[in-house]
């Protein structure tokens, strides 16, 4: 019975449940607006990590390498893309 | 009357009533022929419905060469307006108009979709599979693509063209300056055919994954699937900025946001910013299949294995990560630091390295090869020193200090055609002449097609060097008219008469096609360049099913391998093939998005909430439709092998 209970997908449950919490705790706490976007901006990033790797299978095909560096790539690309951002309009305009 | 007051051209001219009319008659010529001639039923069923990769590359193809004379007849415009000093030939409205829409033809509906011709009917028959990995999606993608494209299109006999630049930099797109619905047509025709292409990416990324013939591994894939695979990689990741962009635009512009206003908390400088997150990423989109097939071309026709395999792979890798570090070079002088622009400065001259890692590989490839001159290989060698050129000049223009000097002006014109035209269209062509024997049984005429080559060279030096030496004297891109005193006048004459000729040697590729179509030998077998990958193993014209038998791969040249080293790839015996079936509705769905189109441009908002309900059901309906394909009988498959061998 033990191997068929998905325990794996419960605790990505309860634990992406968690996350919702704490992401609402923003609204309803009163905290400084850098507080703030940083809680909201982890537990974003985590969630989305937790449904891609949990529910969305990414890591359970032989598929995985190639899963694995596209999303890589595409963090990359979204990293440079707002730093750059900022430099160009907020760190040396 | 009101409200048909605001289909009305807002500058109109003898020229463009003369178009309305030109186009009101070749619809009707159109419509009428295939009534006549009873095409309608055949149209349908094997053109409008079908998810056939290699049809669906062929519609792309007749688009692109379409869109190529439509882009083509404005850039003569461009130059004839140019030719003298104070020349009256087109207002300065026209103008704006004019190059608006030479810009985004040329690349978004002429070069993009010759490039998905390619991917569709080159990828699938180079990795040995039947079809692309949805082939629904592909007819849905070619189908926006088309809808988008026609949409902007008319845009120039209802209702008045774009007229803010191919850019369209805020705040002149917005609407204090722009109030015609010119840039609405640029946002809404350009979303639209966009989310074809962002379709298409994913397509092919899966196809290309999934879908290799059996021992294919990814490091013996054909560099030209190669490029593919890197290309709709950046598809990927590169246009939904440019979704995204255009949804922020489309909402400025028809519901008075303010994301792009100077004031309100909007900036006008982040549309450049944005525009152009997408658009670096997109030239390379362009040039990497380009790339793609000049390797397979020079290495068919210098006989030897592509040089540098792996460092090919690394350096299309390399430079496509770098792509998304460098977009802020298209607007060095915008405002921003040093510190800013010297970072941008630096990763864009980095790029440099990867493309000379590619051409050093192609001159090596070359290098104690039995180099036969034909029509494909001769633009491969007018492509090398030409985009090198070209590259040359970027590397200049990627100094932001000289920027300040180039910025705006000839210079950086003729730079981006030096790279688009010896490096896109010239593979594009090429590319064509290599495969028109797949696609349609006999080669096109070798004579006429080095005229085509040479003729287009040449008129391509006359045409945009001199706009280099114009550039540093200080004529600026996008200006209507100059005085006689600035002396540009003689060299402009001089990239008049290029552009002419190059408008004979595209006049000269249709004479050849017309003239191949009558009198080229038919009996030409599968292989007329003596090639060496698999799309060449299979028949001419390539069945429905493209492989009979699904080959088996060992090596990189697989089809050279089994003509030379006795390799066998088509092991096994012949079982029945499971096909996708037609369907109408990507092209239902796609009208509908036209009509949709239509009615956001001209804000009207009931036909435009009707046809959001009309592509919402089309989704419904495909979501609980059930299609499981079908399958080609064995006997079926005999009958049509043994027939085509026979025709040999």
């Amino acid at each position: 019975m033990k191997e068929l209970f998905p325990i794996k997908q419960v605790m990505g449950f309860v634990f992406s449940l968690i996350l919702t919490a704490v992401a609402l705790l923003v609204y309803f706490v009163d905290m400084s607006f850098t507080a703030g976007m940083t809680i909201l901006l982890v537990t974003a990033f985590v969630q989305a990590g937790l449904q891609l790797v949990v529910f969305m299978h990414a890591g359970e095909t032989e598929d995985k390498a190639a899963i694995y560096s596209n999303v890589y790539f595409g963090i990359l690309v979204a990293l440079v893309t707002i730093f750059g951002t900022l430099l160009i309009f907020v760190w040396d305009m | 009357m009101d409200f048909f007051d605001r289909f009305a051209v807002p500058h109109p001219s003898f020229l463009i009533y003369a178009s309305m009319v030109a186009i009101g008659l070749t619809v009707i010529a159109v419509l009428v022929g295939i009534t006549y001639f009873k095409k309608w039923d055949y149209l349908w069923r094997e053109w409008l419905t079908t998810v056939d990769h290699k049809r669906i590359g062929i519609m792309y193809l007749i688009s692109a060469l379409l869109m190529l004379f439509r882009g083509g007849v404005d850039a003569i415009m461009l130059r004839a307006q140019l030719a003298i000093p104070d020349n009256k030939l087109l207002e300065s409205q026209h103008y704006n108009e004019v190059f608006s829409t030479h810009g985004v033809v040329m690349i978004l509906f002429m070069a993009m979709p010759f490039i998905m011709f390619f991917f569709n009917f080159v990828v699938p028959l180079q990795i040995g599979a039947r079809d692309v990995a949805f082939p629904r999606l592909n007819a849905i993608s070619f189908w926006l693509f088309f809808m988008g494209a026609m949409l902007f299109n008319i845009s120039f006999v209802i209702g008045g063209s774009p007229d803010a630049g191919w850019t369209s930099y805020f705040p002149l797109a917005g609407n204090d300056f722009s109030t015609s619905v010119g840039s609405n047509y640029y946002m809404i025709a350009i979303q639209i055919a966009g989310i074809g292409t962002l379709m298409t990416g994913i397509n092919f990324i899966t196809t290309i994954f999934k879908m290799r013939a059996p021992g294919m591994k990814l490091m013996q894939m054909p560099m030209f699937t190669w490029s593919a695979l890197i290309s709709n990689l950046i598809i990927v990741f590169a246009f939904p900025v440019l979704t995204v962009l255009l949804a922020m635009g489309t909402m400025d512009r028809l519901f008075d946001t303010k994301f792009f206003a100077i004031g309100d908390g909007g900036s006008d400088m982040l549309w450049a910013n944005l525009f152009w997150v997408w658009g670096h990423p997109e030239v390379y989109i362009l040039i990497l299949p380009a790339f793609g097939l000049f390797s397979e071309i020079i290495s068919t026709f210098a006989r030897r294995n592509l040089y540098g395999y792996k460092s090919m792979v690394a350096s299309m890798v390399v430079i496509s990560a770098f792509s998304f570090f460098v977009w802020a070079h298209h607007f060095f002088t915008m405002g921003q630091g040093a510190l800013a622009n010297s970072f941008f400065s630096i990763t864009t001259m980095a790029i440099a390295v990867p493309t000379g890692v590619k051409i050093f590989n192609w001159l090596f490839t070359l290098w104690k090869g039995k180099i036969e001159f034909t029509t494909p290989m001769l633009y491969a060698m007018h492509f090398l020193p030409l985009f090198t050129l070209g590259g040359v000049t970027g590397v200049m223009l990627a100094m932001s200090a000289a920027d300040y000097q180039y910025h705006n002006t000839m210079f950086l014109v003729a730079h981006f055609h030096n790279v688009i035209i010896p490096g896109v269209v010239y593979a594009m062509l090429g590319g064509l002449t290599y495969y028109w024997p797949k696609m349609f049984g006999f080669m096109l005429n070798e004579r006429i097609g080095k005229w085509t080559v040479w003729l287009m060279s040449i008129g391509f030096v006359l045409a945009f060097i001199p706009m280099y030496i114009t550039g540093l004297d200080g004529q600026a891109r996008r200006m209507y008219t100059y005085s006689e005193a600035t002396g540009f006048g003689p060299l402009n004459m001089v990239a008049f008469i290029g552009a002419g000729i190059m408008a004979i040697s595209f006049a000269l590729l249709v004479y050849n096609i017309y003239y191949s179509v009558r009198y080229s030998p038919r009996n030409i077998g599968n292989d007329p360049w003596n090639a060496r990958t698999l799309e060449w193993a299979t028949h001419t014209p390539v069945p429905e099913y493209n492989f009979a038998v699904m080959p088996q791969v060992k090596s990189t040249e697989a089809f050279w391998d089994a003509k030379k080293n006795g390799h066998e790839i088509f092991k096994g015996k012949i079982e029945k093939i499971h096909m996708p079936n037609s369907s109408g509705l990507p092209f239902i769905m796609s009208c509908i998005f036209f009509v949709f189109g239509f009615s956001m441009i001209f804000s009207i908002w009931p036909l435009a909430i009707i046809s959001l309900l009309g592509i919402l059901g089309c989704l419904v309906y495909r979501s609980f439709e059930k299609d499981h394909g079908h399958y080609i009988p064995v006997e079926e498959i005999e009958e049509t092998e043994t027939k085509l061998r026979g025709a040999k």
